[in-house]
């Protein structure tokens, strides 16, 4: 059982239209590498250019934002889903 | 049926002014809640709610708070309506385009409802009137457009202590909380500052469904009566996500961040310019090039190069003939293609994304490169009138 990552569909085209990925890494910064190396464009959407969370992309692991757990640290294990929530602001 | 509601009406000590028996007739089913009854219904009708924008979001928001009677709606826009707007602004018809969308708007609630009293304010929300405004409602509905004016909208109800029912909507995603309830945290403690322009594509550049802004703002409207009736569980504190594509709707959790500027250490005491907040003074420092400037150098000059950033859904909406298409996020792959030292003009349908473009290609090394100020909307005006606005 692996971990799930849904992905808004503002971002899924820059992960050739998939809009959920499966990682098996162990905390959220490395699973966020991890599908930055399957999809390189997507990268720069989840993390800034040292490998840091943007203030304005929250992940969630299951429902708690992960800034208020270890940020990028935040482990995550088998049967975890987590949810990558950009701002938007249309209206 | 009428008869039993007005003797249950006549029992009721409630507060909140008066129904009248057209008013008992019809909000029997409200009255027939046990939640809401005709005491609720009162509630309602001594309510004022300022919504904030009167287009995708605003449209459900206000039809539907008006069609329940919440006694005064005052709304916020200073907008026109474009024939653009009415595949989801249903507060507005074909005959409208054209009109200001607050006489458009107080028409069709006038028709849905003529027992709510409509407050115009023709205007866009500022940091010069938002405070006046909002307090003088008791609920603020955020139905605008943009990053700068979302902050606006929460820093006022921050400091006026009014809360603030927040929706916003891409594509086929959407997001509703309650911010700026003493319970819960403010809009800023989820996004404590804004993406950089260019980034985040608007809905008039990245497109939305046209149901979307309905499911979000019902779910807005929803948590206004809530509120008014004083019943069920607020969202507040979480962050409901709308996922329309994949038919999923689950919310998550949201704290207040004791750091916040807002409502945590609350050194925020006034409000702020929310345009340099939001980066959009930035695009002065790009070098920026009129279409019709940009159309002559094109002409007469061998060997520019005329980048359109767009994406290619938009470009099969309207083009410039002869424009290289290059989506925004492709530009990295494309470089050695592009000549470093020849004169390049970027643009976009407005002008946000190819500032980003200019941006990055002078990071790159680009020595001649210049935004085409107000992309091909301002393109159609001012040099090719064939060319489509979208």
């Amino acid at each position: 059982m692996a971990i799930t990552i849904h992905l808004p569909t503002v971002l899924a085209p820059f992960a050739q239209g998939e809009r959920v990925l499966e990682v098996s890494s162990g905390t959220v910064g490395a699973a966020v590498q991890d599908i930055g190396t399957r999809f390189p464009s997507l990268l720069p959407r989840l993390a800034d250019s040292s490998g840091q969370p943007y203030a304005f992309v929250t992940f969630y692991v299951n429902d708690e934002d992960v800034r208020f757990l270890d940020g990028f640290n935040t482990p995550i294990a088998d049967g975890d889903e987590v949810t990558i929530v950009p701002a938007v602001a249309g209206g | 049926m009428a008869t039993l509601i007005q003797a249950r009406a006549a029992e009721s000590a409630s507060d909140g002014p008066a129904l009248s028996p057209e008013e008992l007739i019809r909000y029997s089913r409200h009255a027939l809640l046990p939640e809401v009854g005709i005491e609720g219904q009162r509630r309602i009708k001594a309510a004022r709610v300022l919504v904030v924008g009167l287009g995708g979001l605003g449209s459900p928001v206000a039809l539907y708070l008006a069609a329940a009677g919440v006694g005064t709606l005052g709304l916020v826009d200073d907008d026109r309506v474009d024939a653009s707007n009415l595949q989801r602004q249903l507060l507005h018809g074909t005959r409208d385009v054209g009109r200001s969308k607050l006489d458009s708007a107080v028409d069709r609630l006038y028709d849905v409802n003529p027992h709510v009293a409509l407050e115009r304010h023709q205007t866009r929300l500022t940091a010069a009137n938002a405070l006046d405004l909002i307090a003088q409602y008791d609920i603020v509905v955020d139905g605008t457009d943009n990053f700068a004016t979302r902050y606006l909208v929460n820093d006022a109800c921050v400091l006026t202590g009014r809360p603030n029912v927040y929706g916003s909507i891409f594509r086929f995603d959407g997001q509703v909380s309650v911010f700026c309830d003493p319970a819960g945290p403010c809009y800023r403690c989820l996004y404590p500052e804004p993406p950089p322009p260019g980034m985040v594509p608007s809905c008039a550049e990245g497109g939305v469904l046209g149901v979307l802004p309905g499911l979000v703002g019902v779910w807005q409207a929803t948590e206004v009566l809530k509120r008014i009736l004083g019943t069920g569980d607020a969202l507040v504190g979480r962050l409901l996500l709308v996922d329309a594509l994949g038919a999923r709707v689950r919310t998550v959790k949201l704290r207040r961040d004791p750091s916040c500027p807002a409502c945590g250490t609350r050194t925020l005491t006034a409000l702020i310019d929310y345009d340099q907040f939001c980066g959009l003074g930035t695009t002065d420092a790009v070098p920026e090039i009129t279409p019709r400037e940009a159309f002559a150098r094109w002409q007469s000059t061998p060997g520019v190069q005329l980048i359109d950033v767009r994406e290619a859904q938009e470009h099969a909406i309207s083009r410039i003939e002869g424009a290289r298409l290059v989506p925004l996020a492709t530009l990295p792959d494309v470089l050695d293609s592009l000549d470093r030292t020849r004169p390049t003009f970027v643009f976009c349908k407005v002008g946000a994304r190819s500032a980003r473009a200019v941006r990055y290609l002078r990071e790159q090394q680009f020595t001649d490169v210049w935004n085409v100020a107000g992309g091909i909307l301002r393109w159609s005006d001012d040099v090719d009138g064939g060319i489509t606005k979208y």
